[in-house]
């Protein structure tokens, strides 16, 4: 693998001074090396011909996904899985437009990615040439930031300010465009040590005053309540946010994209709010009367876009990098701008203790007595039983991406997670088919981690072609197919608010996903009850390689509580109880 | 409430694109954007008039902020500032009415920079109180064409916010 560059190199003497020319692609190669990237995920074509001929070394690992979103996603799961940049490649046109899907989601939930697309040389910009597509002006409205490199003499700078863009305060995708001539051209190299953007200096440490409002608060509130998102995981805040809500004596409900952000197993934790919450989580927002929201944006699938009903009796405190979070959804009393570790950490120290036992008591007690519920059975196998039997096999200790659907949620219920960067979901996009490649990414980045890919039947089938990727580079992924055979998730929305009018959700026609995963190498399972499922997932665990088990499970589970769109988190339907 | 916001931008490819975009996609409302050089090299400076609340206004500014080629945003509504319109209007006028556009026009401290036979040129420039109220009385004549240059604005004397240095 650690292969010596080895690079054309032409001796340039004008100056008197020798210096090395590369060519653009040599150029970008280098720069990712010198990021410290581990591995790019990608799929060439002819605007990307250069840049694929400078990765004929080996010089820089790349995984050949089969799909352009499978890569993009594999990227994304990295990213989510180290908190580092992941890095895709694809070429013009198709190639750029297939990433398309894979930049928004990662726009949506924040994940640093650089995305390098080749296009068609620039005389043939705006031209329509063959494969051409304005991916940067496509991209616009769902990137961080793109550039479109003109001139091969700025791609280190450009390759420096996009990872720096990509990572640092609020993360998200930035998108290169380099044009098949800016490739292919040649200049000195040089990577700069520094970036200076003057338009970009995210704000990191929270102002005092503030800080001491934040205290005032703490001290004056009796039903207080922290609501941690995404921005806990992003900063690395755990250990701060736990001591924090420790110190003040707050309960934590945490965010889909914040679950493993606290520890599932704390005795302040109150689990995930809104749509499909706990009981004790939506009611603690109910009547809570100090919310502080950490690196969370008080979406609509937790506030209900009912803000009539939502924390009305409390002060909002809210902490964020993003200044454009603060006061976007919600009125606040107190705003903190900065990055959650460093703003929990500035009021650690003074923090006081909340006057909050009788309310810890009561929502502990909430907690307790209204967990999720479902009814077991012997016969058939559940789906919530399969998803907890996971969380059990493993004692928790797995890196569990989902995909979008009722699994995805009933992974967010029955699977307490007890470190940030375990789970990894597609949170605001709800991107269907993001899963099962997320799932490669962060095997990568943890090869010694158990990863597990719960998806559905449907979500599955649309990146299930990675299945060659697992199974060429031998990527040990356990992938837990929750087969329904329906588009569950809609099939519930039909049954609940369409009257049981079933349209176009039937699965049943799928293919044999034992077959499917055969026919690519994989080894895989099926498991129609409680004791074949517990059977074939500890020998699925227990292989080396990467896995498939078809979970077949009841079609007409639904996922409860359920608070309907246009209700309030004071009008939860709930699940039905265990006999 | 109408705003006005001066925008300086770095002077690349597509930051008019990227702001338009912005406003568009988050659905803020413009009532005009006009750009042009700054002051500073590399730098352009975008004047939008939007309307919105106090709420919307702040959110377009955060927003507007988070775009890495904008550097600095001045909300104008809280200086005393001077904003200027350029309005170029094609009426009808034959010889027989000629003089008397000439007179509507002047107090307004426009000027007539083309005559055809049929037709006037006026170019205008003022607030957009003004401009409108000179297509008013304008518009008896037959109005057959009308271009309008947004508004631009600065903060008047002292005002002036110098960018931060380093920043
Ligand atoms: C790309 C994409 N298309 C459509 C949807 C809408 N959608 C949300 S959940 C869902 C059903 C998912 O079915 P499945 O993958 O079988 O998972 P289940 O809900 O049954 O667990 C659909 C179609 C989506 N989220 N993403």
């Amino acid at each position: 693998m650690a292969q010596r560059l080895a690079m054309p190199v032409k001796e340039k003497t004008q100056t008197g001074q020798s210096h090395q020319e590369f060519t653009g692609s040599e150029i970008l190669l280098r720069c990712l090396i010198e990021e410290g990237v581990e591995v790019v995920f990608g799929y060439p074509g002819g605007a990307v011909l250069p840049i694929y001929d400078s990765l004929y070394h080996g010089a820089l690992k790349h995984l050949l996904a089969r799909h352009e979103q499978g890569a993009i996603h594999a990227a994304d799961g990295y990213a989510r899985a180290t908190g580092k940049a992941g890095v895709v490649i694809a070429t013009s046109g198709p190639g750029a437009t297939n990433l398309v899907t894979g930049i928004a989601n990662a726009q949506m939930d924040s994940i640093p990615l650089v995305c390098i697309t080749g296009n068609v040389a620039q005389h043939l910009i705006g031209t329509d040439a063959f494969q051409e597509a304005d991916i940067t002006g496509i991209t616009m409205p769902i990137t961080k930031h793109s550039y479109l490199v003109t001139d091969v003499k700025d791609l280190p700078r450009v390759v420096k300010e996009s990872f720096y863009i990509a990572t640092s305060g609020r993360p998200g995708p930035v998108l290169i465009d380099i044009p098949k001539d800016v490739s292919n051209a040649r200049a000195a190299y040089r990577y700069p040590d520094r970036v200076h953007i003057r338009g970009y200096q995210p704000k990191t440490d929270p102002h005092p005053l503030q800080v001491n409002r934040l205290h005032q608060a703490i001290r004056e509130a009796e039903k207080p309540l922290i609501l941690a998102g995404g921005g806990v995981v992003t900063s690395g805040a755990e250990k701060e946010l736990i001591a924090f809500a420790e110190k003040a004596h707050i309960p934590v409900t945490t965010t889909l994209m914040g679950l493993g952000g606290f520890p599932g197993q704390h005795p302040l934790w109150l689990g995930m709010p809104g749509m499909h919450g706990t009981y004790a989580a939506n009611n603690a927002l109910l009547e809570c009367d100090l919310l502080i929201g950490i690196g969370a944006r008080f979406d609509d699938r937790v506030t209900m876009g009912r803000l009539d009903k939502f924390a009305t009796g409390a002060k909002i405190v809210h902490i964020d990098i993003d200044p454009a979070e603060i006061g976007k959804n919600v009125d606040t009393y107190i705003p903190l701008v900065g990055d959650v570790k460093q703003s929990l950490s500035a009021a650690l120290d003074t923090v006081p203790r909340a006057h909050s036992d009788i309310w810890v008591e009561r929502v502990q007690t909430w907690f307790r007595e209204k967990p999720f519920t479902f009814r077991d059975s012997d016969e058939v196998l559940k789906p919530q039983w399969v998803i907890r039997h996971l969380y059990e096999s493993t004692g928790g200790d797995a890196v569990v991406t989902t995909d979008v659907g009722q699994h995805q949620m009933w992974v967010a219920q029955y699977f307490p997670f007890a470190r940030p960067r375990s789970f990894i979901t597609s949170g605001g996009l709800g991107t269907m088919g993001f899963g099962f490649p997320a799932a490669l990414g962060a095997q990568l980045a943890h090869p010694d981690a158990t990863v597990i890919s719960v998806t559905g039947d449907g979500g599955f089938q649309m990146t299930s072609q990675e299945l060659a990727v697992a199974s060429l580079a031998n990527i040990p992924v356990k992938v837990a197919v929750i087969n329904n055979q329906c588009l569950g998730m809609v099939r519930q929305w039909q049954e609940v608010f369409y009257k049981k009018r079933y349209s176009e959700v039937d699965l049943a026609d799928s293919p044999d996903f034992v077959k499917l995963a055969e026919s690519y190498g994989v080894k895989a399972w099926k498991a129609e009850n409680k004791e074949e499922a517990a059977r074939v997932w500890s020998e699925a665990l227990s292989h080396p390689g990467p896995a498939v088990v078809d979970f077949r499970v009841a079609p007409e589970e639904n996922v409860y509580p359920m608070v309907a769109p246009g209700s309030g988190l004071d009008e939860m339907i709930m699940g039905e109880e265990d006999e | 409430m109408r705003h006005i916001l001066s925008v300086l931008v770095n002077d690349q490819p597509r930051v008019l694109a990227r702001v338009a975009n912005l406003l568009g996609r988050r659905n803020f409302n413009i009532e005009s954007i006009s750009v042009g050089e700054s002051e500073e090299p590399g730098l352009s400076r975008m004047v939008i008039v939007t309307n919105g609340d106090e709420r919307t206004m702040e959110q377009v500014q955060k927003q507007l902020h988070k775009l890495i080629d904008v550097i600095k945003i001045q909300d104008l509504n809280e200086h005393s500032a001077v904003e200027r319109e350029l309005l170029l209007i094609k009426v009808g006028a034959g010889p027989a009415t000629r003089m008397e556009v000439s007179g509507i026009v002047e107090p307004f401290r426009a000027s007539v920079v083309d005559v055809g036979p049929h037709s006037l040129m006026v170019q205008a420039t003022g607030e957009r109180s003004k401009l409108d109220a000179l297509i008013e009385l304008l518009r008896p004549y037959g109005i057959k064409e009308v271009a309008r240059t947004g508004v631009t604005a600065l903060p008047r004397g002292t005002a002036k916010t110098p960018v931060p240095a380093g920043s």
